[in-house]
C-alpha cells in the first residue's frame, strides 16, 4: 500500500469556458459526494485539507505575485493525498474525481 | 463530511442579487470588472467549501466576500474609486468611500435598473434575450447556447456584441425617468415574453433548462410589479398570462418526449397554484382603463385553464382573438383563434377563415387544417398533415403528425 499525491488542475482564465453559476453549484456537490466516498472508503491517507486558494507564485526569485488564479493558465485547484497499490489503481479512483467535467487534469504522484 | 447540503440553485440565485448590485454600481464600461469580481467570489466558495463545507449562512458568506474582493479592486485602483465616488456625489449620495450595497432594497433596484439596461431597444431582441439569461438570470454561455440549439461561439459573439453596443451608446445603468418609463416598459415586456416564449415553445429537448427560463421570465416581471413605478397593469396581464401558460408545462409533454395536445392533457398534472396565482394577477390587472393586448392574451389563456369543453368557453374565446387581432393583428395570432372558430361555428366555417391566411410555410397551418378536414375530406387531410410533418420543428411536433396520419391509414 502507497500514498499518492493527486493534484487538481484546470483552466481558470479562458472566459469562455468557466463555469457559470449553476454548473458550479452543481460542480461543488459532486466533489462533496466524491469526497464523501472516498472518506467512506478509508481511501484518504490524509483527512481533506483546505488550501488557500489566493496563494503565491514567485518567478525567478521576483518577489511573490497574488495567487494561482492571476498568472497560471492552470492552477492547482486542490490536492489530497490517498492510499492505493499501484499507479493502476490510483488511476482508478482518479478517474471519477469531478475535476474532469471542466476539462481539468488529474497529476498521481506516488509517494516514495 | 456529511454535514449541511449544498442547495441546488442557491449559486444562481445569490449570483443574480450580487452581479446586479456590482454592474450598477461599476456601469456599463467596467462591466466585464464586475462579472470577473462576482465569478472570483464563486469560484473561492466552490473552492473553500469544498474541503471546508458549507457555510451555516451561505448568502452572507457569498456577500462578505463579494464586499471584499470589490474593497480589494477598489484599493489597488484608487483613481476608479475616486471617479465612482464622484459619479456617487453627482446623484447626492455623501460618500467618502464607495460602499457595496447588498441589502434588500439596492439588490431590487439595481436589478431594476439592470432589467432596462439589458432590454434596451439599441440591441437586438435576440440580443436582449441572450445578455437578459446571461447577465440576469446567470446563465452561463454554454446553458444559453443549449436552449437556443446553437453552439457557444455565436452566443459569445452576441453577448459580446451586444455589451459593446451598450458601451458605444454610454447606457447609464439606472431606470429611465418618468417621462420615457411608459415606453421603455413596452420594450422590456415585449422582451420578458420573448424569453418566456422561448422556453415555453422551445426546440430544445432538456425540459429543465426551459422550465427554468420560464421560471427567470416569471421572476423578472414580477421584480416589475414590487415597485410602484414598474407595477401598471399591463405587468401584471403579462405575468398573469406567463402564470397560465405554465401551470400546464407538466402536462405538455408525455414522459417519452411526445407533445400532448390541450384537448388530451391530463388536467391532474396541470398546477392549480399557477393557475390561482395568475387569477390574482389577473384581477390586479384590471385596474385602469387601458386593455393592452397582454391582458386579452391573459384573458385567453385563463379560459384554457377550465377544462370543460363549452360553448360559452369558446365563444369567450373567440370574442376575446378578435378584440385581440383588432388592436395587434397577426397573421399567427388568427390562425390561432381559428381553433375557437371552429369550436364555437364548426368546421367549414373554421376551414374558410383559415384557409384565407394561406400560410402555407406553416407548420400548425397544416396540422390545423389536418384535424378540421378529418370529418370530411380525408384526402385533403392526409396532405396537409404530410406537409405539417415535413415542416415539424421538433422530435414532439413530428410525433404528434405521424400519429395522426397513423389513425387516418387505420380509418
Amino acid at each position: 500500500m502507497n500514498e499518492f499525491l493527486l493534484l487538481f488542475r484546470r483552466d481558470y482564465k479562458t472566459r469562455e469556458v468557466q463555469p457559470s453559476p449553476e454548473q458550479l453549484n452543481e460542480h461543488l456537490q459532486h466533489w462533496q459526494q466524491w469526497f464523501g466516498k472516498l472518506a467512506e472508503q478509508g481511501k484518504l491517507a490524509r483527512k481533506i485539507q483546505r488550501w488557500d486558494g489566493l496563494g503565491r507564485v514567485m518567478t525567478r526569485g521576483e518577489s511573490a505575485t497574488d495567487g494561482p488564479y492571476a498568472e497560471i493558465k492552470e492552477s492547482i485547484g486542490g490536492m489530497i493525498i490517498i492510499n492505493a497499490e499501484s499507479y493502476q489503481q490510483a488511476e482508478d479512483i482518479a478517474r471519477e474525481c469531478p475535476i474532469f467535467e471542466l476539462n481539468g487534469t488529474v497529476e498521481i504522484r506516488m509517494g516514495l | 463530511m456529511g454535514e449541511k447540503e449544498l442547495l441546488p440553485n442557491l449559486f444562481r440565485a445569490e449570483y443574480q442579487k450580487i452581479v446586479s448590485v456590482l454592474i450598477h454600481l461599476f456601469g456599463i464600461h467596467h462591466i466585464e470588472v464586475a462579472e470577473d469580481i462576482v465569478s472570483d467570489t464563486f469560484l473561492s466558495a466552490a473552492e473553500l467549501w469544498v474541503s471546508g463545507g458549507i457555510p451555516d449562512n451561505p448568502e452572507a458568506w457569498l456577500f462578505t466576500v463579494a464586499r471584499n474582493k470589490t474593497r480589494n479592486y477598489l484599493k489597488r485602483h484608487a483613481h476608479f474609486e475616486q471617479k465612482l465616488v464622484a459619479e456617487l456625489r453627482n446623484k447626492q449620495v455623501f460618500t467618502e468611500e464607495v460602499e457595496i450595497d447588498l441589502s434588500v432594497k439596492n439588490i431590487a433596484d439595481s436589478q431594476l435598473a439592470m432589467i432596462f439596461t439589458v432590454c434596451d431597444p439599441v440591441i437586438s431582441s435576440d440580443a436582449q434575450v441572450s445578455l437578459a439569461l446571461n447577465l440576469l438570470c446567470g446563465f452561463g454561455v454554454t446553458e444559453i447556447a443549449e436552449a437556443f440549439l446553437t453552439n457557444k461561439e455565436v452566443i459569445y459573439k452576441r453577448i459580446n456584441r451586444a455589451k459593446d453596443k451598450l458601451k458605444a451608446h454610454n447606457i447609464r445603468i439606472e431606470q429611465p425617468s418618468l417621462p420615457e418609463l411608459e415606453s421603455r416598459l413596452g420594450n422590456v415586456l415585449k422582451t420578458l415574453y420573448l424569453l418566456f416564449s422561448e422556453g415555453y415553445y422551445s426546440v430544445c429537448q432538456d425540459a429543465v433548462v426551459r422550465k427554468d427560463m420560464c421560471a427567470e421570465a416569471m421572476r423578472l416581471t414580477y421584480l416589475l410589479t414590487e415597485q410602484e413605478a414598474t407595477a401598471k397593469p399591463e405587468v401584471f396581464a403579462l405575468l398573469a398570462l406567463m402564470c397560465f401558460h405554465s401551470s400546464r408545462f407538466d402536462a405538455r409533454v408525455s414522459e417519452e418526449g411526445e407533445a400532448i395536445l390541450y384537448a388530451e392533457q391530463d388536467e391532474e398534472l396541470w398546477n392549480a397554484e399557477l393557475i390561482s396565482a395568475g387569477e390574482h394577477f389577473l384581477n390586479k390587472a384590471a385596474a385602469g382603463d387601458l386593455l393592452s393586448k397582454y391582458h386579452l392574451e391573459a384573458a385567453i389563456a385563463y379560459w384554457h385553464t377550465k377544462k370543460a369543453d363549452t360553448p360559452l368557453k369558446w365563444q369567450h374565446i373567440l370574442d376575446l382573438y378578435e378584440h385581440l387581432l383588432s388592436v395587434d393583428y397577426s397573421p399567427i395570432i388568427a390562425l390561432n383563434g381559428v381553433y375557437a372558430l371552429y369550436k364555437v361555428s364548426g368546421a367549414a366555417i373554421a376551414i374558410t377563415a383559415a384557409e384565407k391566411l394561406s400560410l402555407l410555410k406553416n407548420h400548425f397551418y397544416h396540422s390545423l387544417l389536418g384535424t378540421l378536414y378529418k370529418a370530411t375530406d380525408r384526402e385533403k387531410a392526409m396532405t396537409h398533415f404530410q406537409t405539417a410533418l415535413s415542416l415539424a420543428n421538433t422530435e414532439a411536433e413530428r410525433k404528434i403528425m405521424l400519429k395522426h396520419i397513423g389513425e387516418l391509414h387505420a380509418a
